[in-house]
């Protein structure tokens, strides 16, 4: 996919190919909220719910052999980038069949055939390693380039700074991808982030704040950070802001033991900003695409989540035997 | 044992200088902290340094004469029951410390085995590998720059990153001539930003490079241990295998001379604790040299822990671009029946020492160069101590949870009808390295607590 500076916007194709994929993340993760919710889940799961355009506006940018690293709230940059849904449900599901091979988990999920580098349970982890990646890209000259994707928690963290400064120093083909969805896991992150966060990598390299729930806004903001980094002027800065629908973790209720930290007015605002229902009604209201097309979406993706949930749940556990040969590459050690 | 002290740079561009002024004569005793000398370059005079008491040797540049290349011998320092000339000394360089601009003389480490006079019923110790063919004498500085110019050149994916890795050749000077041969591509300069720079080059190592990074030292390692631990350590298990961390962190770990805690720990079982890791920690120059070549090579993340003090120490080294040492085998860096001795990095010495005077007193102690951590040889522990019946471990770090301890668990499990003593560990002091010299030389392993804790073993 090519990209232009100043560009016009998402074609007709793009549109309806975003409208699919943020739609695709949605129902995966309703559908991991309630396996969670009836317990049949096992382990921790941290939704990306509400944050659908931010992944998707910038992944649909990137070729298969571009890099990203995520978060602990993965799943969407994971599926955005290209993942397969039934590998990632299998490997939260914690089986053999997942793309880790039940290894790593919700926290963890990385595909590098695709380019995922991976989840990360560390908050700001991802963000030297995508530059990493952006200089191995650099040294070797192949052209591609690397995205981080955090949030406004990892901001906080000083390797952020530290991450900012030598990818603009080396001109590093980087994109660091803020997605301010408002909490520092149960804290409304305002009464712990000094000023704005883009105000932060203004220091350093061109910084841009876009409306993290309009996938066109990302896409375009996207589109001009893709083009510089492609053509050797370095990173960018997106902060997008969005709100985080669900709650830190799925098994919040249960550890604030009724206790809250938001409104379920603010909730029910942000709610109302869906980013894939702004979508859809663009595409109807511009005639992009008749309702019965984009229906005809939604039950092609209850397809496939239903296949993957079925495929994770069947899955054998993960294999004992890959307990300690997966530790070291080559001889065992 | 004499130690040369060589013409220090005080400089990132010094090259050469003129000796000022000598302040100390030959025969003069000399305390640590004494200026010895005032050296001249033409932006500056600085006033240079002992690190250790002892007495001037022969004054080998006399003052005024200029142009003296650094590294070239300038004078001997002797231990106080010396005669200057008796002994051929041993080469070691001053310690410099360049971000003080004040570089002081060498300690009296005694030299390595290979180059010190027989000793009394010393066995000959078995050669590591089958190597028959010349040496060359380098030091330990010159070994390590070898190994990774060598694997630069066979692998254009390994390259060099740290802070003062480039322009300025090293904080130690262990990359010296790399970026001239190089380019900046591919010897990097980093900013002081340990995480950073440790994530980037983990990233890079998952996107197919090889990259070696160097800490100017494991002190200051702690800033990144998220990324060592959480990132390169884990990620390859975590993602089931799919991602590779093929990547070398090496720069100098443990005390170097008066520099207090925070730039003196060893960090040893530290790092030894986590499964992902290999560690390595060697002595020899011709070890470091064949392990930092299969470090670089090995497709896991490597720890390298080298020593400040061992960094200017000569060994004879194979004269082939392709030696290589395999990670995981240990060493009988000399052969003997009544105890064995391991250790590891700069101690070895310290263990080489004491096995020495410990023959003087008919105890023929066996000593093992650990020279890789982990993955551990227990069999060539077990297999010594199999015959002695009894085991000293000899570490820089603190013996709470450390090296000692680990190797005396295994001794428990894996040797334990063969015991006749319990296992002892010399360690540091449980105390943060102090300060001052006096207190320094207390909480460090010396030779003679190796010496008690032998004859301790052995109940005499």
């Amino acid at each position: 996919m090519t990209t232009r500076r100043n560009n016009s916007g998402p074609t007709d194709g793009q549109l309806l190919g975003m409208y699919e994929r943020m739609l695709l993340i949605r129902r995966i993760e309703e559908r991991l909220r309630d396996d969670s919710a009836t317990g049949k889940l096992p382990g921790a799961v941290h939704l990306y719910i509400g944050q659908e355009a931010c992944g998707v506006g910038v992944c649909a940018h990137l070729e298969e052999t571009d890099w990203v690293t995520s978060t602990h709230r993965g799943h969407g940059h994971f599926l955005a980038k290209g993942g397969e849904p039934k590998a990632m449900m299998a490997e939260i599901w914690a089986k053999r069949t997942g793309v880790c091979k039940g290894m790593g988990g919700s926290m963890h999920v990385a595909d590098l055939s695709k380019g995922i580098l991976g989840a990360n349970g560390i908050v700001g982890g991802g963000l030297a390693i995508a530059a990493g990646a952006a200089f191995a890209a650099k040294l070797d000259g192949n052209g591609r380039i690397a995205v981080c994707f955090f949030g406004d928690g990892a901001s906080n963290q000083g390797v952020f700074m530290e991450t900012m400064n030598v990818a603009t120093l080396w001109r590093l083909p980087l994109i660091f991808m803020c997605e301010n969805n408002q909490f520092s896991e149960f804290t409304p992150s305002k009464e712990v982030t000094a000023g704005e966060i883009a105000d932060r990598a203004r220091a350093f390299m061109p910084a841009t704040v876009v409306d993290g729930n309009d996938v066109i806004a990302v896409w375009r903001a996207a589109a001009d950070a893709v083009d510089r980094a492609r053509s050797g002027e370095g990173p960018t800065f997106i902060e997008a802001k969005t709100y985080r629908i669900r709650g830190h973790i799925e098994a919040e209720p249960m550890m604030l033991g009724g206790g809250k930290y938001r409104d379920d007015v603010e909730i029910q605002e942000w709610t109302k900003k869906c980013p894939i229902a702004r979508l859809r009604a663009h595409l109807l209201e511009t005639r992009t695409a008749p309702a019965a097309a984009l229906d005809d979406i939604e039950a092609s993706i209850h397809g496939i989540v239903t296949d993957a949930a079925a495929y994770a749940e069947a899955g054998e556990p993960a294999d004992p035997e890959l307990g300690f040969d997966l530790m070291f590459a080559g001889a065992r050690a | 044992m004499a130690t040369q002290v060589l013409m220090p740079a005080l400089s990132p561009t010094m090259t050469e200088g003129k000796i000022a002024k000598w302040l100390k004569k030959e025969g003069d005793p000399v305390k640590s902290g004494d200026v010895i000398a005032e050296i001249e370059t033409d932006k500056a005079t600085m006033e240079f340094e002992a690190i250790d008491d002892g007495k001037m040797g022969r004054i080998l540049v006399p003052e005024g004469t200029e142009n003296v290349a650094v590294n070239e011998p300038i004078a001997e320092i002797l231990g106080d029951d010396e005669v200057a000339g008796a002994t051929p000394a041993s080469k070691r360089e001053a310690i410099v410390k360049p971000e003080e601009a004040r570089p002081s003389a060498a300690p009296p480490i005694a030299p390595p085995a290979s180059s010190a006079a027989p000793k009394p019923l010393a066995a000959p110790a078995p050669q590591e590998s089958e190597w028959t063919g010349a040496t060359a004498s380098l030091t330990v500085r010159e070994a390590l720059r070898d190994a990774m110019a060598e694997e630069m050149r066979r692998d254009e994916n390994v390259f060099l990153m740290g802070e003062e890795v480039a322009e300025y050749q090293g904080a130690y000077k262990v990359s010296q001539g790399l970026l001239e041969e190089f380019g900046a591509r591919r010897v990097v300069d980093t900013p002081i930003s340990e995480h950073a720079f440790t994530g980037l080059g983990i990233g890079a190592a998952f996107a197919g490079l090889r990259p070696i990074v160097e800490f100017m030292t494991w002190n200051f390692a702690m800033q990144a241990m998220d990324q060592l631990i959480n990132s390169a350590a884990k990620t390859r298990y975590m993602s089931g295998g799919q991602m590779h961390c093929p990547i070398v962190f090496r720069g100098p770990n443990g005390a170097a001379a008066r520099v207090a805690a925070q730039h003196s720990q060893d960090y040893s079982s530290w790092y030894a604790h986590v499964p992902g890791l290999k560690v390595i920690a060697p002595y020899s120059a011709a070890d470091h040299k064949g392990l930092l070549k299969s470090a670089i090579r090995d497709p896991n993340p490597v720890i390298f822990l080298e020593n400040e003090l061992v960094y200017g120490a000569t060994f004879p080294v194979p004269l082939t671009d392709d030696y290589i040492v395999p990670i995981g085998k240990a060493r009988i860096a000399r052969a003997g029946d009544a105890v064995t001795i391991v250790s590891f990095s700069r101690l070895v010495q310290v263990a080489l020492d004491a096995a020495a005077k410990l023959a003087e007193e008919g105890i023929s102690a066996e000593v093992i160069d650990l020279r890789t951590l982990r993955p551990l040889d227990a069999e060539t522990i077990v297999a010594s101590v199999r015959k002695t019946n009894r085991i000293v471990t000899v570490e820089e770090g603190w013996a709470y949870a450390g090296i000692g301890s680990e190797i005396a668990a295994i001794m428990m499990e894996q040797a334990f009808d063969y015991l006749d003593a319990p296992p002892a560990r010399v360690a540091a002091k449980d105390v943060p390295l102090p300060y001052a010299a006096n207190l320094e030389r207390l909480a460090l392993p010396q030779t003679d607590d190796v010496i008690a804790a032998a004859k301790a073993a052995l109940y005499r």
